[in-house]
């Protein structure tokens, strides 16, 4: 299956299976998109009448195309099912943990799918023993993957800094006798980020999310205190100071945005204009009845919105201020190996969410659904037939997804997405899909843009 | 090629025989935690 679709001045041809990139001319462009409709010879005719030139043009060109057919990277087909054989004889491991330390807010974001850090349930903060033996569990379970990740999540982490402390010192502590090396990071809203906890994330953490949405009066529309402040003045501060301290390593300034805000190149904007050059600004999870919630209306829009943060990473980019976009950072050389594209995000396999009391769900987005309870960290995972619904739910599992040029790079999808809006694990989130492929069309285009470039200035 | 331009990216069919080691980044951890996008994983097998 190919893909072709036009993009900031380029013509961009995808091959789905072998995930090769083509940037190509009119000619060619036309040529591949016609080249399985008909004779060789017609195409010939029809390529010359159009285009003007000569037929050993037009051969030249059609021969270009069948050696790309003949290397693999043209037309190739997908005959990675196979491949599903080795992940379900894979030894079941679990590597990744996102540690609900803290089920409570300093902040009462209207639109927290977290319902407030409170998970639909009783505030609640998890006790060091409790933390302590998450992290023993993810050892014992981890098999023989030695980089084990463990994301302080809430709710506010911070509100449970003291904790959070400790068991970084007792992972460091076990990491060396067991052969594994923890990555920990931290989701924090930033309203108790102070000397103390900057030098020790930036000390520990492998990388930082700081949610902030952006222009003021966006962010300060939902994230607001309990009583009813907005967090903008406090947090904006705070992270100017943690991300200068933080120096090169790694952290995201992570927004939403909603309905209310479908001009969020603006919000990125102003992200940029506060000295932040990390970014990542994530469409709202909510019901479709909420107020903010995404319309169909606003796709076109935000579609809009995608192209024009694309031309803004390559002005920034061309004038030396360079800025990542989270969903536009694509490693086409050295990226996923196949079984990674085809196999889905690990949810409810290789990661699952601890609660404060050491529940164990499929991922942060379950927690809270008795339906998905799979299990605790004393007794580990009682609730199998979940976890293979979910080792089920890979590229191949959905018929939506056979057609789809994108398959291979979101790997079929959030499972939470598609349950909040099917009721399904194994559904899909169309809404979800035009975003992700539009990113996508925007994150190749910015790849092939920089080769592009860089030929020129040779 | 006049006409074409391809740029250089992993090789999937190679990556099947070599691949699944399942040391790379947990998709949306850390990140987003609200999509699923795996292209901008970086692999980390040692092996490849």
């Amino acid at each position: 299956m190919i893909h072709s679709y036009k993009l900031g001045g380029y013509n961009i041809v995808l091959d789905t299976a072998s995930a090769s990139v083509h940037c190509v001319d009119d000619i060619a462009y036309d040529a591949i998109n016609a080249y399985k409709t008909g004779p060789r010879e017609k195409l010939v005719r029809d390529i010359c009448e159009k285009y003007g030139i000569d037929k050993s043009e037009a051969e030249e060109c059609l021969n270009d195309i069948a050696a790309l057919e003949s290397e693999g990277k043209l037309f190739s087909e997908d005959d990675y099912k196979p491949n599903l054989d080795f992940l379900e004889k894979r030894a079941p491991v679990i590597k990744a943990l996102c540690l609900h330390v803290a089920h409570t807010c300093n902040l009462n974001c209207e639109y927290c799918f977290a319902a407030q850090g409170k998970y639909h349930g009783e505030r609640a903060l998890m006790s060091f023993e409790v933390g302590k033996r998450a992290l023993d569990f993810l050892i014992e379970s981890s098999g023989n993957r030695h980089n084990l990740e463990v994301d302080f999540f809430g709710g506010e982490p911070l509100m449970n800094f003291e904790v959070v402390k400790r068991l970084v010192a007792y992972a460091r502590e076990r990491e060396k006798e067991c052969g594994k090396h923890f990555r920990f990071t931290l989701t924090t809203n930033g309203m108790l980020l102070d000397d103390e906890v900057t030098d020790f994330a930036n000390r520990e953490m492998d990388n930082v999310v700081l949610s902030l949405d952006g222009r003021k009066e966006v962010n300060d529309r939902f994230r607001k205190t309990v009583g009813g402040v907005g967090s903008y003045d406090t947090i904006v501060p705070k992270f100017q100071k943690f991300v200068k301290a933080r120096g090169d390593k790694s952290y995201y300034m992570r927004g939403t945005f909603t309905h209310f805000n479908t001009d969020f190149t603006e919000d990125i904007r102003t992200m940029l204009e506060l000295g932040f050059d990390q970014l990542s600004m994530e469409p709202v999870v909510c019901p479709p009845g909420d107020a903010y919630a995404l319309t169909d209306e606003d796709l076109p829009i935000l579609f809009e919105q995608y192209e024009k943060l694309a031309n803004m990473m390559r002005k920034r980019r061309d004038e030396g201020k360079p800025f990542t976009f989270y969903h536009y950072m694509l490693d086409l050389e050295g990226g996923p190996c196949v079984y990674k594209r085809i196999s889905g995000c690990g949810s409810g396999t290789e990661y699952v969410a601890v609660t404060p009391t050491g529940e164990l769900y499929p991922c942060h987005q379950f927690v809270g659904n008795p339906k998905y309870l799979l299990g605790d960290i004393y007794d580990g995972i009682k609730r199998k037939d979940i976890t293979d619904e979910f080792k089920k739910c890979n590229v191949y599992s959905r018929k939506e997804c056979d057609s789809c040029w994108a398959k291979l790079y979101c790997s079929g999808g959030c499972a939470a997405n598609a349950y909040n809006a099917t009721g399904n694990i194994s559904g899909v989130y169309k809404y979800g899909c035009e975003l992700f492929k539009k990113r996508m069309e925007c994150a190749i285009m910015l790849k092939v843009d920089e080769m592009m470039s860089s030929a020129e200035n040779v | 090629m006049k006409r074409i331009v391809t740029m250089k990216t992993r090789d999937l069919k190679a990556s099947a025989k070599n691949g699944g080691c399942g040391e790379c980044q947990t998709s949306c951890q850390s990140a987003c935690k609200t999509s699923c996008g795996v292209a901008n994983q970086k692999c980390e097998n040692k092996a490849k």
